[in-house]
């Protein structure tokens, strides 16, 4: 496990004193969630079949890198944006700078392919370890695709960071402490946070801006820096499918048990034929 | 710790209890007696753990099923706070070494999932819709994916760990006047932390909620537009219904988070479900799928939510719902 606690930069707390705040931006390509249906299973093989859908970035992320930005507007920040994923997924990387991001990591080696959310977490600890110390890590609240949730806690957890998942509001950003709002069951909780910390947002935080062509032009010059299983200076057991305490080991196609009746006609006829059958049913009492 | 380490303990199967409002939540009773089944299967106890203050209702947890019930009961928990419910939990898992870890998916507990998962070196799945055991007694946790089910295993690391919705799993029946040890744990004072809770607010919200409403009407990305929603919050309202959503309306922010159905949100089983403008996607059919009638409305005539209902109707929804508004106002 990483030992961030022996890394001493962890330690000091000088570093809160410094001028330009610096906040990372997990970011993740997925396959476009409004063509992510047509990833089916193959029921003899039991493995995905896949069309070539295009990867984008996962659209919560949006959210945590408009938090980003709307924080540089009001203080002197750096933003890095870091992504694991192929050498494809730089392409969403360089889009998070065109809409503003300073600098761009993307994390890419055969020996990362097949992680779960713990082997994820920890490789991009792997990869946060080796910049500037973070002041603030914003990450989407889960992944359109895996969609678990865990990987900002688990990165929180390899930093010895604390964490808040399910920001929707930022209250208070002036202090070391930090006042935010979050999701709870029925309504929120209000969380006082010390920074370094980990937020993972949701999309009532902020509304994502859109790209422009001066950004487009200026993220044209911005390199996006590409670290493997060495630079990371990680075992090839601690990452990917090797390190991932869970595995998939079997798929089923779903089984359907209902047999539909399509209601036929006009309009009209179709409103009619539904409407008894609501009246059938009693849900028309009052 | 008051009750020292025990090696008996080991292989247990283990509930983290949800008390973040101050009553014990129904996923919690429901996982007891997911624990319970398991550990008659693999001959070993059900565990519950819970923390919080002033708590009532412990005997619900040995009628679910519940053999040992450790207490954390201090004005320091109150709240779910990230440090201090970590740290005990860590400390006793690691003494007392659970085959399983299970926790509800309410707000905290997919917090501390992950952070306890992480901290333990183990694996973790998240939202599963059934938990099973295989041959070897290794806990196959089934998840809804690509249109089917994925089963994950976490065959080399202990705690086998798992998240699931309320609904999951039925209610057990509670064995009235079922008893178990009650073991208390000394709780440290709630120090000055690096993260703390400061306070949890309910909002009141108006109409059924999902989980009790006998009729559901759920839309999708169908619907197109925040005026094609108000077309569906008009039809709920009409019917006396729960609205619910797919993923994609609360992407379009036409419908909020909580009133999502499916794997990651509300597993519900009311009478009647209508679905509007929705593929039929898996991770949303697994929330509804034990409904008793259900209708499809899509202007898709091969969408896939088709083969998972008992009534069909193709149609533009925008122009179809409007339609039966009127119809049901006029009767």
């Amino acid at each position: 496990m990483l030992s961030l606690s022996e890394n001493p930069r962890f330690k000091s707390q000088d570093n809160r004193l410094k001028n330009m705040f610096h906040i990372v931006v997990c970011v993740k390509a997925v396959p476009d969630p409004e063509k992510a249906d047509s990833i089916k299973i193959d029921p003899a093989t039991k493995t995905l079949i896949r069309k070539d859908i295009p990867m984008v970035l996962n659209p919560i992320d949006r959210f945590a890198l408009e938090a980003a930005l709307n924080i540089k507007a009001e203080r002197e920040s750096c933003i890095s944006v870091i992504s694991m994923g192929p050498p494809s997924a730089e392409v969403i990387i360089k889009e998070c700078m065109a809409l503003g991001a300073d600098k761009g990591y993307l994390l890419s080696d055969m020996a990362f392919g097949g992680a779960d959310a713990f082997a994820t977490a920890f490789t991009l600890a792997g990869g946060i370890k080796k910049l500037d110390v973070p002041d603030l890590i914003l990450c989407g609240m889960a992944s359109s695709d895996g969609a678990t949730e865990w990987v900002g806690p688990q990165i929180a957890s390899f930093l010895e960071m604390p964490v808040v998942t399910m920001v929707n509001e930022i209250e208070q950003s002036d202090e070391i402490s930090w006042i935010v709002k979050a999701d709870a069951e029925n309504g929120y909780r209000r969380v006082s946070v010390r920074l370094p910390a980990v937020f993972t947002v949701t999309r009532e935080l902020n509304q994502p801006r859109t790209l422009s062509f001066s950004g487009i032009i200026k993220a044209r010059k911005k390199e996006v820096q590409t670290w493997n299983l060495e630079d990371l200076g990680c075992d090839s057991s601690q990452v990917g499918a090797e390190g991932s305490p869970t595995i998939v080991s079997e798929m089923e196609p779903a089984q359907n048990v209902r047999s539909c009746t399509i209601l036929t006609g006009t309009r009209e006829e179709k409103v009619e034929a539904l409407f008894k059958i609501l009246e059938e049913s009693g849900s028309l009492k009052t | 710790m008051k009750e020292k380490n025990n090696i008996e303990g080991s292989g247990d199967i283990w509930v983290i209890a949800d008390h973040s409002q101050n009553r014990i939540a129904g996923v919690t009773l429901q996982l007891v007696g997911k624990a319970r089944e398991l550990a008659n299967a693999l001959e070993k106890k059900a565990v519950c753990l819970i923390l919080g203050h002033e708590i009532t209702g412990m005997d619900l947890l040995f009628e679910a099923g519940a053999d040992i019930v450790y207490r954390g009961d201090s004005q320091a928990l109150q709240f779910y706070q990230q440090s201090l419910f970590t740290e005990l939990i860590i400390d006793l898992a690691v003494k007392q070494k659970p085959d399983m870890i299970f926790l509800g998916n309410t707000h905290t507990g997919r917090e501390l999932a992950p952070l306890l998962a992480a901290a333990l070196g183990t694996g973790l799945s998240a939202h599963c819709v059934d938990l099973c055991l295989g041959d070897d007694g290794i806990l196959e946790q089934k998840i809804p994916a690509y249109g089917g089910l994925m089963t994950i295993i976490c065959p080399e690391k202990k705690p086998q760990m798992a998240t699931c919705a309320a609904g999951v799993f039925p209610m057990p029946e509670l064995s009235s006047g079922r008893r178990g040890k009650i073991i208390d744990l000394d709780v440290p004072e709630g120090g000055l932390d690096r993260i703390c809770t400061l306070e949890v607010v309910e909002e009141q919200t108006s109409g059924p909620v999902l989980e009790n409403a006998p009729l559901v009407i759920a839309g999708g990305a169908g619907m197109g537009s925040k005026e094609g929603w108000s077309l569906l919050e008009n039809l709920a309202e009409r019917l006396h219904a729960a609205l619910g959503c797919t993923r994609p309306a609360v992407d379009e922010g036409w419908a909020q988070l909580d009133t999502m159905i499916g794997q990651s949100g509300k597993m519900i089983n009311p009478e009647i479900y209508i679905g509007v403008g929705l593929s039929g996607e898996l991770q949303h059919m697994v929330g509804i799928m034990d409904a008793k009638l259900m209708i499809a409305v899509n202007s898709d005539e091969k969408s896939p939510v088709f083969e998972q209902v008992d009534y069909g109707v193709v149609d533009d929804c925008r122009e179809f719902i409007p339609l039966l508004i009127e119809k049901i106002e006029n009767a």
